[in-house]
This record gives C-alpha cells, structure tokens and sequence, in this order.
C-alpha cells in the first residue's frame, strides 16, 4: 500500500507543472492495476505514466526523473531505463552512423567506461572529446547485456574543471581452461581500414573476399566449477599463453599446409591448466591483458579443516 | 540474432560420487534440451572437468577402434572414459598416451544399463590433455572445495535438486565428505612422505 503511495507521489511530480492531478487519483489508478488486474507494478507505473505523458501531449523524453536522481558511478550502471546524473569525462567521439544521432562516443569516470549518445533533435550543446562533463538527467539504457546512456532534451551539461583518472572496467577471473573455440589460434583479418574483422574462408563478411592478414588469437572459457568466462586472448596475450609465436605459427602452418594444427597444438598445452587472467569487458567476454599460470602449491590444509568441520 | 544458449558449467566431482550418478534428466521436451546427470549431493551435470592418473587405455570396438581410459582419483576412485570415432582427438589421445599420466579431461556424464539392469556413469571425453602434478593437486583441492559446498547447501531450502536427489537416490551425503576428507588427506600425506626424498 505505503508502496503505491510512494510511486504515485514520484509520477505525480513528475507531472505537477503540467497537470492539474492530485496525488490520490494517480495511486487509484495505479491501484486499480495492481490490486483489480494483476499488473506489475512496475508495468503499472509505465502504463499509468503513458496516459499522463499523452494527456499533456509530452514526450517521455521531457520527462525528467522527478529531480533529485542519484548520482552514480558508469560502472554500477546495471539497469536500463533509470534516470540518473552522473560525472563523466568523454573518451572517445565516434562518428554517428545515422542523421538521428547527434554525438556518439564513450564516457569514462573512475570506475570505468560507458557508451554514451546524443539525439540530434534534443538539440544540446556540443561535448568536447577530453573535458569533464556533470550531466544531469540521462537515460541508461541496454542492448545485448551491454549498457548505455543517452542524453536528451532535459539533460543538463555543465563543463567541469577538472580531469578524471579514467578506469577500465577490469575484471580479474580465474579456472581452468576448459575450452579452446573456433575462431582460435592462426587468423586471417579483412585488411581494409577500422574493419579487422575474422576473415572465414578468405572472406570478409563485410568486404567480400580479401587478401587478408594473419594474426593470432585465442577465444577460450575458463571454469571454477561454479562459473563460466569466456576470454580472448589477442596476439600479445595468445604469444603469452602457449609460447607459439606468429611467425612460428605461420611456419606451422605452412608446414602442414593447414592452419587449424597452430590452435590444436595450443590446445594441447593450454587446455586443463589454470589460469588467472585480468582485463576490460566486452560484452560477455573479457579480453586479457595479464595472464598468470597457476601451478604452485596449494593449500588443502584450510580446506581439509572444513570438510572435517561440517 | 538468437541468444547463444549458455555454455554449461563443468562440475567438479569425484569419481565415488559421479559414479552414483546413475539417474539423468533434461528440463525441457525439446529433442536438443541438455541431458543433466543428478550428482547425490543435489547439483544437476551436463559437464565436468575432471583431472587425475590414466592408469590403463584398450581398444574395446569390435568393428572399429573405442577406447577406454581408467582414469584414477586419489581415492582410487576411477572415472571410465570412453572416445569412438565421433571423438577423435580424444580417441588419438588415447591411443597415443603410456600410462601412468596424470590428464585433465573435460567431458559429458553419460549412463548406460547393463544386462544386469544395472547403471553404469561414464565420461565422453570433450577434450584430454596431458598436465602435471600441480595440475592434479589444484583439481583435488577445487573438487573438495566444489563437493563442500554442495554438502553445506543440501539441507538448504528450494535445493531443486537436492529434493531431486532425496527422491531419486538413497545415497547419504556423508559419503561424499568422507571421500572429500580423504582425497585431501591423500595430499598431505604426499607432502610430507616427498619432503625426504633426494
């Protein structure tokens, strides 16, 4: 009950500017979902939202996030649609693939890194790759497990004088190497401009068929038993693991006249290993940047006590 | 684009209790729907990851080559493996390594009835590779590690599979930390018995 009171209070200020609602009528409604019909709250929350947004002829992205939105960290960002502010600097600008899309590019504060976007229509000033920015008012947003924010025409921008140490997203993760997947070991990469991609079959799926360029990769999964990871190793992190070096790898490979023995050969000495390997997200996958093999000893003197003990 | 299934997690387990692991399941009706092996200390398997001594390879296909590896825990617990022609690197491995080696195999629970009517666990092996000791003593400590924790949250309440396994198995899970307590003692008495040697 106190529940739906508190929801209608945040809807209704959100509209008190522009409609003449009391705060009583707006938990009704909400009630009449929620207690008659069963509906979620949270759908409730939205459906009821929408009929005020229609009644005052407003954009959802008019709609603030009824003032006072926390201010948080880009990396605890972990649910799509919250009105948040944050502090970020900008990283990186992108160009934009499509007239709507004003300014792309990535955020970044201590905690990590954000893809962020402009709409054109919000009509907001400019950022500046490199400064510091309080923006108030975004939308996070998410695709594929992968969060975003957008600004919109509420959002406010406020440069700032200062720099921000930016932080990379590293997560640390460590198992047994329990899979080495296609797509691994001696690759061929579509040598046209910013493309990169993995050539199969001597064909870029975006170029057609190349003269690609040879590289060395490892898309693998560790396990604890309790969790899967899946890592990928660039040519660095891959020479790193197994010791095969490209120039080697190409030899092997042309020894055999086949290319597929350089990632049967790393599978050999790799998989079954434990590893402690660190780096940055992306997506579901974490790209290695440190890599430790773990082969001293271990303690099962700790562990023996508690299997005595339960 | 279609969401890649989830890769299953490869359960660490001993071969006393993935033996035990006669009864399998899937979770949904469709024909592709993942076959989970019921550990006794209440956790579903589709894979494990499992490291110890190959102490015997043979060939025991009739029309063509099937080998079968013992593969052996520190409580002499064994682990039977099986690769055909669908597994052919694991088949060559096989047919390639001297036994005793310490190997790390990482593979899918599979049961099969005897005439007997009895119900024998195997591993179709995904992977074999060929490790070392430290290898084998890290595996020893996680699997213990893994089984504890399994025990401790048997008696928990909404352990879909412990449920499971009650109904299923009459397997007490004081078992699992008796072979647990000695696979870890196996380690230390290693130490102190290789402490002297030159």
């Amino acid at each position: 009950m106190s529940d739906l009171r508190t929801h209608a209070e945040e809807i209704h200020e959100q509209f008190a500017d522009q409609l003449d609602v009391d705060v009583e009528t707006v938990e009704e409604r909400l009630d009449t979902l929620v207690n008659e019909y069963k509906v979620p709250v949270e759908e409730a929350r939205r459906s009821v939202t929408n009929s005020y947004l229609d009644e005052a002829g407003m954009d959802r992205d008019e709609l603030g996030g009824g003032g006072g939105n926390e201010h948080v960290e880009l990396a605890s960002i972990d649910t799509a649609e919250q009105w948040v502010d944050v502090t970020a600097k900008v990283v990186e600008l992108w160009e934009p693939r499509s007239d709507a899309v004003g300014q792309v590019g990535l955020l970044g504060d201590e905690s990590g890194t954000i893809k962020f976007t402009k709409w054109a229509k919000s009509d907001l000033p400019a950022l500046e790759e490199g400064t510091v920015y309080n923006l108030g008012n975004v939308v996070t947003d998410e695709y594929q497990g992968n969060y975003s924010i957008k600004l919109n025409r509420t959002t406010t921008i406020e440069a700032v004088d200062e720099d921000i140490e930016v932080g990379d997203n590293s997560v640390t993760v460590e198992g047994a190497l329990v899979d080495i997947q296609s797509g691994s070991g001696l690759i061929k990469r579509c040598p046209e401009e910013d493309c990169t991609r993995v050539l199969q079959n001597g064909r870029c799926s975006e170029h057609g068929e190349v003269e690609g360029e040879f590289d060395l990769r490892i898309k693998g999964v560790l396990d604890d038993g309790n969790d899967v990871h899946e890592v990928i190793f660039d040519q660095e992190a891959t020479e790193a693991l197994t010791g095969i070096e490209l120039e080697e790898a190409k030899e092997m490979a042309m020894d055999a006249l086949d290319t597929t023995v350089v990632a049967d050969e790393m599978r050999g000495d790799t998989l079954g290993q434990y590893y402690r390997v660190t780096g940055p997200t992306l997506g579901r996958y974490v790209l290695v940047n440190d890599l430790e093999v773990l082969s001293g000893p271990v303690d099962a003197e700790s562990v023996l006590i508690k299997a005595r003990s339960i | 684009m279609s969401q890649a299934p989830t890769r299953e997690v490869a359960r660490r387990v001993f071969a006393r209790e993935f033996n035990d692991a006669t009864y399998t399941f899937k979770e949904s009706d469709d024909e592709r729907a993942p076959v989970y092996a019921l550990l006794p200390t209440g956790e579903r398997a589709n894979r494990i990851f499992i490291v110890g001594t190959l102490t015997e390879t043979e060939d025991v296909g009739e029309d063509s080559e099937y080998w079968q590896g013992r593969v052996v825990d520190p409580n002499g617990g064994t682990f039977f493996v099986y690769a055909g022609q669908y597994q052919p690197d694991a088949a060559s491995m096989l047919r390639e390594l001297e036994p005793p080696a310490y190997v790390a195999i990482v593979g899918k629970p599979r049961t099969y009835e005897t005439d007997e009517g009895d119900v024998n666990v195997s591993v179709r092996p995904e992977s074999i590779t060929r490790v070392d000791e430290s290898v084998r003593d890290r595996w020893v400590v996680e699997t213990a590690e893994r089984t504890i924790e399994r025990i401790q949250a048997f008696e928990s309440d909404a352990n879909e599979y412990a449920e499971m396994a009650r109904e299923h198995y009459d397997l007490p899970v004081e078992n699992y930390r008796r072979a647990t307590v000695e696979a870890l003692e196996s380690l230390e008495e290693a130490e102190t018995t290789a402490e002297p040697s030159p």
